[in-house]
């Protein structure tokens, strides 16, 4: 691997850029490996990063049906924050939000972290009430949040509208600093690059068909499109297609599919300069380094696997962004496109062991697990590696839907996140 | 947008006057104070989410405001069968039936 440097990209200058050769190696998948990871989205990439870099273990496939960072991490709208209510929450996002900050100097790759803050507006009395008590949550927890006026709002984010006659009035918002976008391709990649260097075989095109058991229970490896791959153990980081995987293995999952859409304006000189989001109304929206506005909004309210979508919840996310940004009103809709997430019944993620054994589960992200990558991957390779949870997600663990204890942030919410 | 058959107003209505209700045929225990949570986590938390045939409930809330049942598939978001509440799941041979 070719590091990225003054020097190197000097060296390339003067050779005409054609020496930087693959990013990383397209093997064919060996007979026999430590770990599978099924899943080359970011979550799974950084599962076998942190697996090598961490924890020694190299001997690793990652098995991805498609391309890698083709699924979820590919078509999120790239939002990152830790403001979430509960210990548990902020404890994971947060270590995730750290790890966000020193990401591109670790895996040498800029991932184009930009913490330009994520201020998400209240609309009525209960969404002061409730952002408020997030505030002091947040705070509490050490995570950074902090409250607005509508004024404050208004100079922290130039098009939004705080006329008292708009449909939805903004009464406040609360504003996380240290949140931000960044660029979701180059996270896969960056992880992908570093983790085949390290050792670890990336195979696409690799669906798997089934999770092989030996007659004890326990996992022997999993059968896919390209043969049969052995491995005494397999982490599932598959977002919206999990409950088929976890079926495979017979274990069933508290888990509901649904389309989430995203869109992108016609790209425009900078006008955006933070990440704005409305919860009451679903209505997010940022501006890309290339000058689109990003605007997604809710899920589907039907199971769906078909990476669409309806054409009514556009409708509905861009009413909302024209009654707020009034300014945005002519402005063309470039593309839109939908992803699968699963959504558990807390919207908390499930992140820990299964009932079988050696079979780890990554999962339950719903419609906020792009901002979690690093946080999750991290805690997920210590998971797999010493065979219990990292104190961090301890809690996110798949008994909690027997024991009661829930990690209830769809109540903190009250909507998806 | 999806148009759905309403079995009650026995009419193709847009996916606007419908509300999901999730999934179909799970049987609330009568006895839930004996159940163990096991039991209960299986009834009230655990989820078919197929990718193919699901069973589902809607309701068509700015309609009729009653509840049914379809059978639709979860790739192509076709609805393939439309009946009432109360009316037998359709067998697995159905299923597959549907979804040739």
């Amino acid at each position: 691997m070719k590091k990225f440097n003054v020097f190197s990209l000097a060296r390339e200058t003067m050779r005409g850029h054609t020496g930087w050769g693959k990013q990383w190696r397209n093997p064919e998948p060996k007979k026999q490996y430590d770990v599978i990871i099924v899943g080359a989205g970011g979550h799974g990439l950084g599962t076998a990063y942190y697996l090598a870099r961490e924890h020694g273990i190299k001997n690793i496939a990652v098995l991805e049906k498609g391309w890698l960072g083709g699924g979820n991490t590919g078509r999120n709208t790239t939002i990152i924050r830790s403001n979430y209510l509960y210990d548990e929450s902020a404890g994971l996002f947060d270590h995730s939000l750290k790890l966000w900050e020193t990401l591109s100097q670790e895996l040498n790759y800029n991932v184009m972290f930009s913490q330009r803050g994520v201020m998400m507006l209240a609309h009525n009395v209960h969404d002061v009430q409730s952002a408020q008590r997030h505030i002091n949550a947040n705070r509490l927890n050490g995570v950074d949040n902090e409250w607005l006026t509508p004024q404050q709002a208004k100079e922290y984010c130039p098009p939004l509208n705080i006329s008292k006659d708009s449909r939805y009035p903004v009464m406040g918002a609360a504003l996380q600093r240290r949140g931000g976008v960044a660029r979701h391709d180059a996270v896969a990649w960056g992880y992908a690059r570093q983790a085949s260097d390290m050792g670890v075989d990336i195979i696409q095109n690799c669906e798997v068909t089934g999770i092989n058991r030996a007659p004890s229970g326990e996992v022997t490896g999993v059968e896919t499109t390209k043969g049969t791959i052995g491995a005494k153990q397999v982490g599932v980081v598959a977002s919206g297609h999990t409950s088929i995987l976890m079926e495979m293995a017979g274990v069933r999952m508290p888990l509901e599919s649904f389309p989430l859409q995203a869109l992108v304006s016609e790209p425009v000189k900078p006008i955006f300069p933070c990440v704005t989001m409305s919860n009451a109304v679903h209505a997010y929206i940022s501006q890309s380094d290339k000058g689109e506005l990003v605007i997604g909004g809710g899920t589907d309210s039907y199971v769906s696997y078909s990476q669409t979508g309806s054409m009514h919840m556009l409708q509905e996310v861009l009413d909302s962004i024209i009654e707020l940004y009034p300014i945005f009103n002519r402005l063309k809709m470039l593309r839109t496109w939908g992803g699968v997430v699963d959504v558990t019944p807390d919207r908390s993620p499930i992140l820990g062991k299964t009932p079988v054994k050696g079979l780890y589960v990554n999962c339950g992200w719903g419609t906020g697990g792009f901002k979690a990558t690093p946080g999750s991957a991290n805690v997920f390779a210590h998971t797999i590696a010493k065979d219990e949870p990292h104190k961090i997600n301890a809690g996110f663990n798949l008994d909690r839907f027997r024991t009661g204890r829930l990690i209830d942030e769809a109540a903190a919410a009250a909507v998806a996140h | 947008m999806l148009l759905i058959h309403c079995p009650y107003c026995k009419d193709d209505r847009p996916e606007l006057e419908f509300s999901n209700a999730g999934e179909a045929h799970i049987v609330r225990p009568t006895n839930m104070s004996d159940i163990s949570d096991t039991e209960f986590e299986a009834m009230f938390f655990m989820r078919d989410n197929p990718k193919g045939i699901a069973l589902e409930r809607w309701r068509h809330a700015h309609g009729c405001g009653r509840f049914f049942n379809v059978a639709r598939n979860t790739v192509s978001d076709k609805f393939l069968k439309v009946y009432k509440a109360g009316e037998p799941r359709p067998s697995d041979a159905e299923i597959e039936e549907l979804l040739k």
